[in-house]
């Protein structure tokens, strides 16, 4: 035993030796490192979270504004009706694009000729012309006056004008020739051309032209959508859980049943859309396109993510509030109806939120069962062909025209407020409800 | 719409049932109630049952037969030479009929006899929709009186009320794995339907996948699903190269070093970013993100595809990234104190203690989490198809161009496909491979994650 | 806890403690020792003198401060965030709560053995070679070998061990696990060894072993051990301090402490009035 206490003598002086220090140096080292490797990781995260976001909101941030040409247009009765009828047939094929034209030949007097008229009608939304017609429509007696309007400038100047399109590039290369700057320069030197905050980008329907295209038939879309898959998981999900949680038997059949909620969870969102392709609009006939089938789709896929939670609230519910009601002769039923359920409500209303959130931002699913058709009109029924925010933001995308990349991001902005609402909803709904046993 | 109407003269048949069915029990106790078995709620729910149910269950019945019947009855009218003998056309002829019947255009001028028919239908439509209207308003009605009668005061409506709601419970759960049997069924119903024309080996092994070109001759050389497979796969790689590191980094900081003030400010960051839309990444990807790794590698003097599996990958990286970090932080935490406690007692440093101790103790959970990780790369589509483009390559290489089993599903279905050509059933082929590959990593994940969870309980 | 003076006595008897050991001098020394755990302040006041080379036992009634002044004797306790020490702990005459002092090198020179025994996942040798690894003290091969050996046989559990040492240590039983975590100390050659209830979660048999062990490892180590259990105290330690109410109420020879009580409060302990 002698040589083990020297023995220990030994190394005890070892930790406090020269090279013990330089190791331990060099662990710390080590651990700053690791630390550090940490603190990249997070921040690597929050950077592109931070990436991500501002180049939404830079590129988006623009839609809410608009250019217009402020002109004086003068209603010719030879372009609109050239017979002198004012039958609103007549009026309706009339050639307003010449009353567009004219107005714009007024400021701009060298824009004459073949490629002068093209180059001019370029800067003019196709919405103009639809515009002074609609006016007609509604006012015939405009017919011959000159009125102050305002037309829409086409997503060229507008993004032109927004700075989006470089000037300092060859001409072949821009979609803006010389000669349209100059006149564009002109015209916003001479206060005609202006832009303006607009919530069109909102409250417009579908367009194939982005500075006519507008989200609000996405937004109803979204929300009917929304309600089908509402009105459909959770009084199926909250009814499952409650089944599962306060009154299945443990056995194998129920065993089976867990398990498979756990991986319907995980499977992926478009195989959801092959099932209701195949299943809903092939074998049941359900109208494609339609929010009914979307909303269907999209609550199957929720269901899982809204029993997880909704037992994981009930199971949260101290069985001595069981014990209680049954102790002065509730049915189990009643146990839960009275009791279990108004207690685990704050949880199954925060899964059920967050469930939603993830079914608003789904995509895949719906492209599959057609919701990406191009709808102009605002769905004024559950089967009517419809289309939702995110596929908006899908199909806008992809449009070739600077003016999309504009609208998509203003479409994604209004996506992620819906969201970040839904989201603080829960989470006060956490927070205010909370309730440790 | 006389579904509707159906269904709300059913919802006021339900209240009104409620209403006779209480004050009947009422009446009948005459002002004792406890001499009643249940009390008059019960009584109500009873009736109500009785007036709702089965007239539910025949609008059902009816709305999921009445189509094929009455297409048949249709198709019994039409002149026998009108009928196709082939299994397609027919299908053809009768989407033809419903067009028509629904009012949609079909762009071509429509056969007389087939508008005929489309007429005939919609007139037996109107029919049969009356007919559903009364007969269930009778049910209903009939239901409500024959349960009416049935209360007296030992009447076990209570018990009854809840045997029927316990029912319904079980329906609701039973909804899970009937979703579940419909993805299988639909999955292999058309997926065999598909292998019937191109055999699964040469699906499963052929090296060229360009369907485009499948409409005549030979088909089964133009399905070759491999350069989907090894897309894929090169994409989910990516993937994980970007998110487990960095998922795991950031889990172990926020569990084992982050002051509470930090994380309460990092754990809204990551559950923003898990919360954004794939839509969205998908955007990114193809607006920023792809450029960007374009014009860096231009620079560098690298051939950088714009769109590249990198960029897409990179972003769908960024995406698992809180998925990663969530799994990691629960299991990181189930590892318990004493362990660390015991390397710290032996004069461990806190990196030396997470590397050596807390992630081998961890990495089973670990491990099931990098596998649901990656089961979640491989579904995902939105990110893909917007950034990677459509182009079957067969390549490693990060910078080209590749497609994944998603993209070609989501950009060969539109919702309105004929079911009969192999481009449309081939999805469901490519479906069911992501589904049992999907459906087999979860399981093996959620068991590895369950077991390693029971074990430090 | 009830017993009666008797066989408190009777067990003093019979442990093997010899008295009169040559130089004395204190390892560690504790001077007005104050613990907070946020607001609440765990620990009073503590002054208290650990001795060289012998078993100093810490008792006293559950939630007394025993364990937390433990703690405080390696630093453990600065991984708990809301904890704070004040006063001054030193050992060998070096403050350890000092600026320059390090955790590691601290840590390494008084081990720990803790309440349940808790061996990494990792096989037996793995469990003892992971301390000497970290610090450098042994090179991989048969330097490590050799290491592991000793400390196994310094914790008698060599011969149990030896043919499966590539085996898992949580597939030991509780006392032989209890014995890696000591062998696992060991194995880093601290000055100090702090042992927190040890035999807590262990049957008679395996705590029988861990107090012959602790008398063994008196010689090249000094030695404190909390425990719940007076008659372990009485058994292995040559010196006892009883805490009460976060307080040190009494520090002594074991032998005075268990026949000769100075304080009511430790009378009425180890008589079993309360605890």
């Amino acid at each position: 035993m002698t040589d083990l206490a020297h023995d220990t003598v030994m190394r005890r002086s070892a930790y406090q030796s020269e090279a013990f220090e330089a190791r331990l140096r060099q662990r710390y080292r080590a651990e700053r490192r690791f630390q550090v490797a940490g603190i990249a990781s997070i921040a690597f995260a929050a950077v592109m979270l931070v990436v991500l976001l501002t180049t939404i909101v830079m590129n988006g941030y623009t839609a809410f504004w608009q250019s217009r040409f402020d002109v004086e247009v003068l209603f010719d009765p030879e372009a609109i009706t050239p017979s002198g009828s004012r039958d609103p047939a007549v009026l309706a094929v009339g050639d307003y694009a010449a009353l567009v034209r004219q107005a714009l030949q007024a400021e701009l007097p060298d824009a004459t000729g073949r490629d002068g008229r093209r180059a001019l009608m370029e800067m003019v939304s196709t919405a103009a012309a639809y515009d002074l017609r609609n006016m007609v429509l509604a006012h015939p007696e405009i017919i011959g006056t000159r009125q102050k309007v305002s037309l829409l400038a086409s997503d060229t100047a507008d993004q032109f004008i927004k700075g989006h399109i470089p000037r300092n590039i060859t001409e072949d290369k821009r979609k803006v020739s010389d000669r349209q700057m100059a006149w564009i320069d002109l015209l916003a030197a001479h206060g005609v051309l202006t832009t303006h905050f607009s919530l069109d980008v909102l409250t417009q329907s579908n367009s194939r032209q982005p500075e006519q295209a507008g989200m609000w038939g996405a937004v109803i879309g979204s929300i009917m959508t929304m309600l089908v898959t509402l009105g459909l998981s959770v009084p199926i999900g909250v009814a499952a859980a409650v089944y599962l949680e306060e009154f299945a038997p443990r056995n194998r059949w129920t065993d089976l049943i867990e398990v498979n909620i756990n991986n319907l969870a995980a499977v992926p969102s478009i195989v959801f859309g092959l099932l209701g392709l195949s299943m809903f609009l092939n074998f049941f006939g359900m109208p494609r396109s339609s929010a009914l089938v979307g909303g269907v789709v999209l609550a199957l896929m929720t269901l899982p993510t809204i029993i997880i939670a909704s037992r994981a609230a009930l199971k949260a519910v101290p069985p001595s509030i069981r014990e209680a009601a049954l102790g002065i002769g509730a049915s189990p039923l009643q146990v839960v109806i009275h009791h279990v359920l108004p207690l685990a409500a704050p949880g199954v209303l925060t899964g059920t939120i967050l469930g939603l959130a993830r079914a608003l931002g789904e995509t895949a699913p719906l492209l599959l069962i057609g919701m990406v058709a191009f709808v102009v009109d605002v769905p004024g029924s559950l089967s009517d062909p419809a289309t939702v925010l995110p596929v908006q933001i899908f199909m806008w995308s992809d449009g070739s025209e600077r003016g999309w990349i504009e609208r998509t991001s203003a479409a994604i902005m209004l996506l992620l407020g819906f969201l970040i609402i839904m989201n603080a909803i829960a989470v006060y709904l956490r927070k205010r409800f909370e309730r440790r046993w | 719409m006389q579904t509707t109407l159906l269904l709300t003269v059913i919802a006021v048949l339900s209240v009104v049932g409620y209403l006779v069915g209480r004050n009947r029990a009422v009446a009948i106790a005459g002002g004792r109630l406890s001499t009643l078995h249940s009390v008059p709620p019960y009584h109500g729910f009873y009736v109500a049952l009785w007036a709702g149910v089965p007239a539910l269950i025949l609008l059902a019945g009816w709305v999921s037969c009445e189509g094929p019947i009455i297409m048949s009855l249709v198709l019994g009218q039409l002149p026998a030479a009108l009928i196709p003998q082939d299994a397609q056309a027919l299908t053809l002829l009768q989407t033809d009929i419903l067009n028509l019947a629904a009012g949609v255009s079909t762009g071509r001028e429509p056969d007389p006899a087939v508008a005929d028919a489309a007429r005939l239908y919609n007139s037996f439509h109107t029919l049969a929709e009356s007919c559903l209207l009364a007969l269930g308003a009778a049910l209903a009605v009939t239901g409500l009186i024959l349960a009416k009668r049935q209360i007296r005061t030992e009447l076990r409506a209570r018990n009854r009320v809840e045997a029927t709601l316990n029912v319904l419970l079980i329906l609701c759960s039973l909804v899970a794995i009937l979703t579940t049997v419909g993805i299988v069924l639909s999955l292999l119903f058309e997926a065999i339907q598909f292998f019937t024309k191109v055999p699964l080996t040469d699906f499963l092994f052929g090296l060229h996948w360009n369907p485009q070109t499948a409409f005549s001759g030979d088909v089964s050389g133009s399905f070759g699903a491999v350069p989907l497979f090894t897309g894929t796969l090169l994409i989910t790689l990516i993937a994980m190269v970007v998110a487990v590191p960095v998922g795991l980094m950031a889990a172990v900081y926020m569990s084992e070093y982050a002051a509470p003030t930090v994380r309460a400010v990092v754990k809204p960051v990551l559950e923003i970013l898990a919360g954004i839309p794939t839509v969205v990444y998908g955007f990114f990807a193809a607006l920023t993100m792809a450029p960007a790794i374009r014009d860096l590698g231009n620079a560098l003097g690298l051939d950088v595809s714009s769109q590249s599996a990198l960029a897409a990958g990179v972003v769908m990286g960024i995406m698992i990234i809180p998925f990663v970090s969530s799994l990691s932080d629960d299991v990181i935490n189930a590892v318990p104190q004493a362990l660390r406690d015991g390397s710290y007692g032996l004069g461990a440093t806190r990196s030396e203690t997470i590397r050596e101790i807390v992630l081998p103790a961890a990495l089973p959970g670990i491990v099931g989490a990098v596998m649901l990780a990656v089961s979640r790369a491989i579904g995902e589509t939105m990110i893909v198809a917007m950034a990677a483009g459509l182009a079957a390559n067969l390549t490693a290489n990060p910078f080209a161009a590749v497609t994944t089993v998603t993209v070609q599903i989501a950009s060969t279905i539109r919702g309105d496909q004929e079911f009969n050509s192999p481009k449309t059933l081939s999805v469901f082929g490519l479906g069911l491979v992501l589904f049992v590959v999907t459906l087999i990593l979860n399981v093996i994940a959620l068991r590895v994650v369950h077991k390693y969870r029971e074990k430090y309980d | 806890m009830s017993m009666d003076n008797i066989t408190l006595t009777t067990a003093i008897r019979q442990s093997p403690a010899v008295r009169g050991m040559p130089n004395i001098s204190n390892k560690i020394t504790a001077r007005d020792v104050n613990v907070y755990y946020a607001t609440k302040r765990a620990l009073k006041e503590i002054n208290l003198d650990i001795e060289e080379h012998r078993v100093t036992a810490l008792i006293g009634p559950s939630g007394c401060g025993k364990s937390t002044f433990l703690r405080c004797l390696n630093r453990m306790n600065d991984t708990i965030d809301i904890c704070r020490v004040e006063g001054q702990i030193a050992l060998d005459g070096q403050d350890i709560y000092a600026r320059v002092i390090d955790t590691v090198q601290l840590r390494a020179r008084v081990g720990m053995v803790f309440q349940k025994p808790n061996p990494f996942p990792k096989s037996i040798y793995d469990n003892i070679a992971y301390g000497p690894r970290i610090h450098g003290l042994a090179q991989r091969g048969p330097e490590m070998d050799e290491v592991v050996r000793s400390s196994l046989e310094r914790a008698g559990l060599w011969g149990e061990v030896k043919d499966r040492l590539k085996e898992p240590g949580t597939g030991l039983s509780g006392g032989q696990q209890q014995r890696l975590c000591i062998a696992r100390a060991i194995a880093v050659s601290p000055e100090v060894i702090l042992m927190d209830e040890p035999c807590s979660a262990l049957d008679p048999i395996a705590t029988a072993h861990i107090e012959e062990l602790i008398d063994e490892l008196r010689t090249s180590y000094t030695i404190v051990i909390v425990t719940h259990n007076m008659q372990q105290a009485a058994r292995v330690s040559q010196k006892t301090a009883f805490f009460h109410l976060g307080e040190m109420v009494e520090c002594n020879d074991t032998e005075e402490i268990f026949t000769n009580p100075r304080d009511e409060r430790t009378q009425g302990y180890i008589t079993g009035r309360y605890g």
